[in-house]
């Protein structure tokens, strides 16, 4: 199972890395979300892994348990990056509309001058 | 425990959505609660600030959870401090931002500011490693919205580059807490100290790793040599005053490395050995040279007052990387001076640019009130670029005189001395551009249609209350350097109850203590 897990952190990384430096907005959206999800996959796994094991304590039999605070971050995290998401989406899209299209490295300084003294 | 200690957290939270659900169509209303809200968050840091001078540090446990289980707030001197000099900010950019009509161009400025106040004074005062992630992300995603204030299509498009490189920022700052989570089993910073220290060094490889993802992270904050790029593109197109009010966000992020990589990973840590200090220090003068030829380089002037920022901070961080309570003192004081002078330069910058049209550095027609500017101009830069009656020269002396140790005093002296004087002839040449040549080039062609070559024909004079934000700006760097004295004595108690980490950890853990 290790080796599954790292290996779906790791390609999901690798992954996400390679998006995030395409020169347009919707590749790097989708590489932010696989490293969102690699990243709450690994936060998971910084729990150390456990199988069928509930994640609290039982007084009463001497059975294993997970450790629920990683399951506490994750949960913190997913809501996070899903917020984060939408506003990157909306923005993103607020950029499409204004510019025609949706590259996202800025112009050359003196291309920019033109629209520069309008805004 | 003392209720108050949170209430710089609770009182932004609150008022945002009071503004934004109630008071979305009414301008003057939700200007009058979001400057009465600054107004009152002033009043509660000076408060915080005395009750933390005397020393002691006051915890606030969420829930009344003992320490390392529950959520923990810490007041000490360096987080009161900070939050007073958040607020104080607040007020001047808040003032700026009505006065000039900045805050009418786009919806939900109000709001968004509360929510960034709120993110700041929760990063300043958290005691914990994961809450500081939180609000690090509740800081930014009203910066997002501030920053794409206004809109317009290059702006746009410099907040998605924002946004991004913050997001991977963010990633990145979940990679290292999970790390650090791996290795010692809490998150609590106190405990964090206590735990790190244990680490032999021979199992301290993955400890070393989380050390140094952090450090990564916070300097994506505070724009630190390999991942600055952000802060020029961001700031030069940012609105005036939402620039001004970033000058804190960097800010954050320095006091983020200074608070961890001093009571956690700090220098006699045997499990990180001096590691972030060895990393900071070269960082941080590449970054004051980045900041120094920036200047000289800009043709604008936004991006050049964008590179003046990173310069500052270039200055401050290589007083943090000594990691000696004498440095700390040295980097405290200029984080009060710098955060200002940035704020007086952009908020200027507004003023004279909204006049002039373009912010080009070419010769171009004075505007009303020329000399006027030109004063203020002076007087900011002076402040920015450290020359002497203004607090920026006693900051960077402060430094200078930090960095005697061998291992620093070369690199650091010819960094801080050259990258001064570049940044002194850079603002010099612009001010001379904008001011003094403008006044040469006098007359616009007459038969040009007046109305064509200004959109806004006849710019009018700024009113009182917007010069008044600048001006008040400028008095707080005046005032920092007549009060050096009492105000040094002050942050070398910070300092000293910074680098007091057993205290500190004292204070968080201990249970049983009902106050």
């Amino acid at each position: 199972m290790e080796l599954v897990i790292a290996s779906a952190v790791g390609i999901m990384t690798a992954g996400g890395i390679y998006l995030v430096l395409r020169l347009r907005a919707f590749p790097v959206i989708l590489g932010l979300a696989l490293l969102s999800y690699a990243v709450n996959v690994f936060l998971f796994a910084s729990g150390r892994l456990a199988v069928d094991a509930p994640p609290i304590l039982s007084k009463y039999a001497d059975a294993t348990y997970t450790d629920p605070l990683p399951q506490a971050l994750v949960l913190t995290a997913i809501v996070i990056s899903f917020g984060m998401t939408a506003v990157l989406v909306m923005i993103a899209l607020g950029a499409f509309l204004e510019n025609g299209h949706d590259r996202i490295d800025m112009e050359r300084e003196d291309d920019a001058e033109n629209g520069d003294a309008s805004a | 425990m003392n209720h108050w200690i949170i209430a710089p957290v609770i009182l932004p939270a609150l008022l945002a959505p009071v503004i934004a659900f109630v008071m979305r169509h009414d301008i003057t209303l939700a200007r009058a609660a979001s400057f009465a809200g600054a107004l009152a968050l002033a009043f509660i840091a000076l408060g915080l600030t005395v009750l933390a001078a005397g020393g002691e540090t006051h915890v606030y446990r969420l829930g009344d959870w003992p320490a390392p289980f529950g959520i923990v707030l810490v007041l000490d001197r360096l987080s009161a401090i900070l939050v007073l000099l958040t607020a104080v900010l607040a007020l001047i950019v808040l003032t700026h931002a009505a006065a000039s009509g900045w805050d009418r161009r786009g919806r939900h400025f109000h709001a968004l500011f509360q929510f960034q106040l709120m993110g700041i004074c929760g990063a300043f005062l958290t005691g914990d490693a994961f809450n500081l992630f939180v609000f690090f992300e509740v800081l930014l995603i009203a910066s997002y919205g501030l920053m794409i204030h206004g809109g317009g299509g290059v702006r746009l498009r410099a907040g998605l580059q924002y946004v991004v490189m913050n997001l991977a920022g963010s990633t990145l700052f979940l990679f290292a807490l999970g790390t650090l989570y791996a290795t010692t089993g809490t998150l609590n910073i106190a405990d964090l100290a206590l735990r790190v220290r244990e680490i032999p060094l021979e199992d301290a490889a993955l400890v070393r790793v989380a050390a140094m993802l952090l450090m990564i992270v916070f300097a994506i904050k505070a724009a630190l040599f390999p991942v600055q790029f952000w802060l020029p593109g961001t700031y030069a197109n940012a609105p005036a005053p939402v620039a001004a009010l970033f000058a804190v966000m960097t800010k954050v992020g320095a006091y983020a490395i200074l608070r961890m990589h001093t009571v956690v990973f700090g220098p006699d840590v045997i499990a990180t050995n001096g590691l972030p200090g060895t990393w900071l220090f070269p960082a941080a003068a590449i970054t004051m040279a980045v900041g120094a030829v920036g200047v000289m380089g800009a043709r604008r002037l936004m991006p050049m007052l964008a590179f003046s920022v990173v310069g500052s901070m270039g200055t401050l961080m290589l007083a943090v990387a000594a990691f000696t309570p004498q440095a700390t003192t040295a980097a405290l004081y200029y984080l009060l001076h710098s955060t200002l002078a940035g704020a007086a330069l952009f908020l200027l910058a507004d003023l004279v640019l909204t006049r002039r049209g373009s912010d080009r550095l070419s010769p171009q027609s004075a505007t009303v009130q020329n000399g006027l500017y030109a004063a203020i101009f002076f007087a900011a830069a002076i402040g920015m670029a450290g020359m002497p009656p203004l607090s920026g020269f006693l900051g960077k002396l402060m430094v200078l005189d930090a960095l005697r140790a061998p291992e620093h005093l070369v690199v650091g002296w010819s960094v801080i001395l050259v990258g001064s004087l570049l940044t002194i002839v850079g603002l010099a040449r612009a001010g001379s551009v904008l001011f003094w040549k403008s006044t040469a080039t006098e007359t616009t062609p007459p038969d040009t249609p007046q109305t064509e070559a200004q959109p806004t024909d006849a710019p009018s004079p700024a009113t009182p209350l917007e010069l008044a934000a600048v001006i008040a700006a400028i008095a707080l760097m005046a005032g920092l350097a007549v009060l050096a004295g009492p105000i040094t004595n002050f942050l070398e108690d910070t300092s000293t109850q910074l680098f007091d980490r057993d205290g500190y950890i004292e204070a968080v853990l201990a249970t049983g203590h009902e106050g």
